[in-house]
């Protein structure tokens, strides 16, 4: 459990994994949104504006995961104190908020043609937007109380703050399931399918390329965050010096 | 027998557990008590059933019945029927509808009830389904799409 507490370790695994996840993502993704817009066939009520759904569905899986992934590491960080466990929860953060924007942009894009509206406040489209404002309260809230630690490393606030969020996370998906609502229930469940195979399988490779992009961001951040603490850490040590001099 | 101290790291557990119980409980009876408030329309059976008064801005969702859009001889005011499997309501709209909205398919009307039990839209939206099939499939039902999905995948 404990192996990669060391930072040393996690660095030496993220630094060939970080651009080798971002690499494969974007040709991933590059080549299935090309297929998509180039060669996937038009859906038969709404023609090719269904083709949003190559970005919408992979955008709104990864704002969901993002904040399961938050919430699991916040739980890491409160039980078991893992030192990467919050630096991992900041660093999904903003890939998680881009992606509910981006999920709810292309919502909106999509909702105009196909129901005749770019917003509706029913269920769904209100929890979600709510899952992006979680995002904007986490980094806001992590910021702050990351500042006020005075260099203790990263406050356990967040943590709790990203446990009492996940809540949002059934409400989102159940949301068209427990109301009446504009928004279409699930066309994808384990085992089943309401999607005709050859958009199942677009969706299926542009969610992976856009899943291995978030991994690769992810990396990344937690790089930059333990490289601040580090370079900080030094600072002080350097003042310290200078006033015992 | 004495009872031995958990160890820290098993009392922060048992904490976040029983702390994660009691969110799930309150957001699952939070979401219980607003499963009829927090619904984006009426169905026309509940429509039916505890009429909203007239007047007042509500939607009514449902499945547009088939062989029931006409056009008003004036061009834009049209009339049709939701319904569900309960009750029928039939709506008049006078504007432009988006072009997922076709008979036999979801569609959910803003406006008011008027006195004598219609319903007039301000507004009309589309609902698409959860099935997604190409243009060649397109003269199938959406029973023989889903059909076919199925044998296909």
């Amino acid at each position: 459990m404990h192996g990669y507490a060391n930072p040393a370790r996690f660095l030496r695994l993220a630094r060939w994994l970080t651009p080798l996840l971002l690499v494969t993502g974007l040709v991933l993704t590059g080549i299935a949104l090309a297929w998509a817009l180039l060669a996937a066939p038009a859906e038969r009520l709404q023609g090719d504006s269904a083709k949003i759904l190559f970005v919408h569905v992979p955008a709104a899986w990864l704002g969901m995961g993002g904040w399961s992934a938050l919430a699991i590491a916040s739980l890491t960080e409160l039980v078991w104190r893992h030192p990467l466990a919050a630096i991992g929860a900041r660093a999904v953060a903003l890939p998680g908020a881009f992606f509910s924007a981006l999920c709810l942009a292309t919502g909106s894009l999509w909702g105009r043609p196909a129901w005749g509206t770019w917003w509706v406040w029913d269920g769904r489209l209100t929890s979600m937007l709510v899952l992006l404002f979680l995002y904007l309260a986490y980094i806001a809230l992590a910021e702050a109380a990351d500042r006020d630690s005075q260099g203790s490393g990263q406050s356990r606030i967040p943590a709790i703050f990203g446990l009492v969020g996940a809540i949002n996370i059934p409400i989102i998906h159940y949301s068209v399931l427990w109301w009446n609502s504009l928004h279409q229930p699930p066309s994808i469940a384990v085992g089943k399918s309401a999607m005709a195979p050859v958009f199942l399988y677009g969706l299926l490779a542009a969610s992976l390329g856009f899943s291995l992009i978030f991994g690769g961001v992810v990396l990344a951040r937690m790089r930059a965050i333990l490289a601040n603490s580090q370079a900080e850490a030094r600072l002080r040590r350097k003042a310290m010096e200078l006033e015992d001099a | 027998m004495t009872i031995t101290p958990m160890k820290a790291k098993h009392q922060r557990l048992v904490l976040a557990l029983i702390a994660l119980v009691a969110l799930i409980g309150a957001g699952v009876l939070a979401a219980w008590a607003l499963r009829s408030q927090a619904s984006f329309f009426y169905l026309p059976a509940d429509y039916s059933a505890n009429p909203p008064e007239a007047g007042r801005a509500v939607r009514l969702g449902g499945m547009v019945e088939k062989g029931s859009i006409k056009t008003a001889p004036d061009g834009v005011t049209i009339t049709f029927v939701i319904h569900d499997d309960k009750a029928r309501v039939p709506v008049t709209f006078r504007g432009i509808v988006p072009d997922l909205f076709v008979e036999g398919s979801g569609a959910v009307a803003e406006g008011r009830r008027q006195p004598d039990g219609t319903f007039r839209a301000d507004n009309v939206l589309a609902k698409h389904d959860e099935n997604y099939v190409p243009r060649e499939m397109k003269d199938m039902t959406t029973e023989q799409a889903r059909q076919a999905i199925e044998e296909t995948s």
